[in-house]
């Protein structure tokens, strides 16, 4: 199972890669998107894929069973920083797509005397 | 008091909290933001001597046992670089009244700056490796809020590329944890000290180190990293530049020191080579666009890439001459890199512009001013009374002991180069004829003058008084050559 994972996850940084190298501002962001999903995968696979219960503690469920709970508060704590920074790089792609009037990164490489 | 060292951390989080009710009274906003640093300051100062009369302190959170709860960890390394980020902070909240202007002092400023605090503080106090990548998170964002604030075109522009680095990087940090918990299953830093000497197969862990690099180089800015830094510091204006260019390099500087000293010891044959090689590259490439640009923002931003090739270049050596040198010359190049910024926006507003070509002549109207920024360019460049030479010359030394003596030439032949790039904004801004220049009204000019001054005059006893202050960087390159001290402390009994 980890195997099909790590494939996994190498497939999604594989197209966060692609798309982050692209020209328009919003294939950018999906690729962030995509790379954030690919590292918390990452974390969740690292941590193990043993454990059949869920880390809730229930009767007659014994400690060999439940899934490794610290991956998983990990990637929550890693879920909200990106929502927070991926919600900060929409609204800033939108700002200076009303500024700049573009969204090709290489109309926005800027020089000294054009800024 | 044990909880004193979350102190640090959590005056300004409390004042910044309370900031965020009125954003638009600003003499209120100025008067608690520059309380909550003095109160800040305050405190590190008393943690200092109670690390410095108890050793290593270490509280953690929750009364959960070492390696399972989150430790929070004060040796004095980290003091000393909380006490550096709580002086610049401080000084930086003076220099914004004058010169930010009442737009961005309205739009939650202050707060900005004071969560950077916090984000400064944390990183450098935490003991556990996912906290350090919150309080890394923590500090980016104020710095994302703080780069683009004013919303210019130039600033718009390179935010967008500052955030993508860092999304990036970020991303790279997560990855780099999964890797190290999945080997090690632990993710606290004394924990892994122990554990990692246990593991037999090195191999995974040098890749595992190498990614770390990686990531802490993104933030640090080393060699083949540093790309998005010259355009995305030129951005923002010079309080936030000072702030920036004085702590968030500094930050991943101080994560390499604690991860390469800590628990990344078991190759260091290729491991401390790599960084070494890369620091010279680093120098290399920083004196590059430090003599290439005709910008005084320029010019200081890419001596901030020079500045943490040396330091590296010391850490590298893993030797006590090296390790002691870097320490010094950290603490010092914030220092030195906030007043040089401060003294280069008051030449900037004087003459309404950043380019040297169009600059001449401030000495015959700015004399004082011309005076301290030559005893700070001097500062920056290592000569010997100031503050930069103690810490260069260990660094020499800690190189010419160790296996890359090349390396040491190539840090001194560069201190030429950095005193050749620092006189240059002084003799083409303060020597020639004069150009005509934007009269600046006294009050304003004494407002951002006294607090550059000031950070001078710290440098200066920093350099002069370096017998009073080597106990202190022994007392925390102690700390870093024994992993033991560390562990012991945060893993009694």
């Amino acid at each position: 199972m980890e195997i099909i994972m790590s494939f996994v996850i190498g497939f999604l940084f594989m197209a966060a890669v692609y798309l982050m190298l692209s020209k328009s501002l919003i294939r950018i962001i999906i690729g962030t998107g995509l790379l954030s999903h690919g590292a918390h995968l990452l974390i969740l696979t690292m941590g193990g894929l043993g454990g059949t219960a869920p880390p809730v503690v229930a009767d007659g469920v014994s400690v060999s069973d439940y899934a490794d709970p610290l991956p998983q508060a990990l990637i929550l704590t890693a879920i909200v920083i990106s929502f927070a920074v991926t919600s900060f790089f929409l609204v800033l792609a939108y700002r200076a797509y009303q500024e700049l009037g573009t969204d090709n990164m290489n109309l926005m490489r800027g020089t000294e005397d054009n800024d | 008091m044990i909880n004193l060292l979350l102190f640090p951390i959590l005056i300004p989080l409390l004042f910044a909290a309370i900031l965020l009710f009125f954003p638009k009274n600003i003499s209120l906003q100025r008067i608690i933001s520059a309380a909550a640093a003095v109160a800040t300051l305050i405190s590190v100062l008393f943690l200092l001597l109670k690390v410095k009369a108890d050793g290593v302190q270490a509280v953690t959170l929750g009364s959960w046992d070492a390696p399972f709860g989150i430790t929070m960890v004060s040796d004095m390394l980290s003091v000393l670089l909380v006490l550096s980020a709580t002086i610049i902070t401080l000084f930086v909240i003076f220099y914004s009244m004058p010169t930010i202007g009442i737009d961005r002092e309205k739009s939650f400023y202050y707060p900005a700056v004071l969560f950077l605090l916090v984000g400064v503080n944390g990183a450098f106090t935490t003991g556990d490796i996912f906290n350090l990548f919150v309080f890394f998170e923590v500090l980016l964002m104020a710095s994302y809020m703080l780069i683009v604030h004013g919303g210019e075109k130039p600033q718009l522009r390179e935010s967008i590329k500052y955030l993508l680095v860092n999304v990036i990087s970020s991303a790279l940090f997560v990855a780099a944890v999964a890797f190290l918990y999945s080997v090690t299953g632990t993710l606290n830093m004394a924990d892994l000290a122990v554990k990692i000497p246990q593991i037999e197969e090195t191999g995974i862990l040098t890749v595992i180190a190498v990614m770390f690099l990686v990531v802490f180089g993104f933030k640090a800015a080393i060699f083949p990293l540093y790309f998005w830094l010259p355009g995305a510091y030129h951005a923002p204006p010079i309080p936030v530049l000072a702030l920036f260019g004085a702590l968030l390099t500094k930050v991943g500087v101080y994560a390499i020191i604690r991860t390469y000293t800590l628990f990344f010891t078991m190759n260091i044959a290729f491991t401390h080579e790599l960084l070494g090689i890369i620091a010279i590259l680093t120098i290399l490439a920083g004196c590059i666009g430090a003599l290439a640009y005709f910008d005084v923002k320029k010019i200081i931003i890419y001596n901030i890439i020079i500045a943490v090739g040396v330091i590296l270049f010391g850490i590298a050596q893993m030797n006590e001459a090296g390790i002691e040198g870097a320490l010094f010359y950290l603490v010092h190049d914030m220092l030195i890199k906030a007043a040089l910024f401060f003294l280069v926006g008051i030449v900037a507003v004087i003459f309404g512009t950043s380019n040297l070509r169009e600059m001449g002549g401030l000495m015959k109207t700015y004399p004082v001013l011309g005076w301290v920024y030559l005893i700070a360019a001097f500062g920056l460049a290592g000569i010997p009374p100031l503050s930069g030479f103690p810490g260069k010359l260990l660094i020499v030394q800690g190189g010419f002991e160790g296996p890359q003596f090349w390396g040491s030439i190539v840090v001194l032949a560069t201190s030429l180069l950095v005193l050749l790039s620092a006189i240059r904004i002084f003799i083409y801004a303060f020597w020639g004829e004069p150009v005509k220049i934007v009269p600046l009204k006294k009050r304003s000019y004494y407002q951002m003058f006294v607090p550059a001054v000031i950070l001078v005059g710290i440098t200066v006893i920093l350099g002069v008084g370096a017998e009073l202050f080597m106990p202190l960087i022994n007392g925390a390159g102690e700390v870093l050559l024994n992993p033991s001290i560390y562990i012991d402390a945060v893993l009694k009994e």
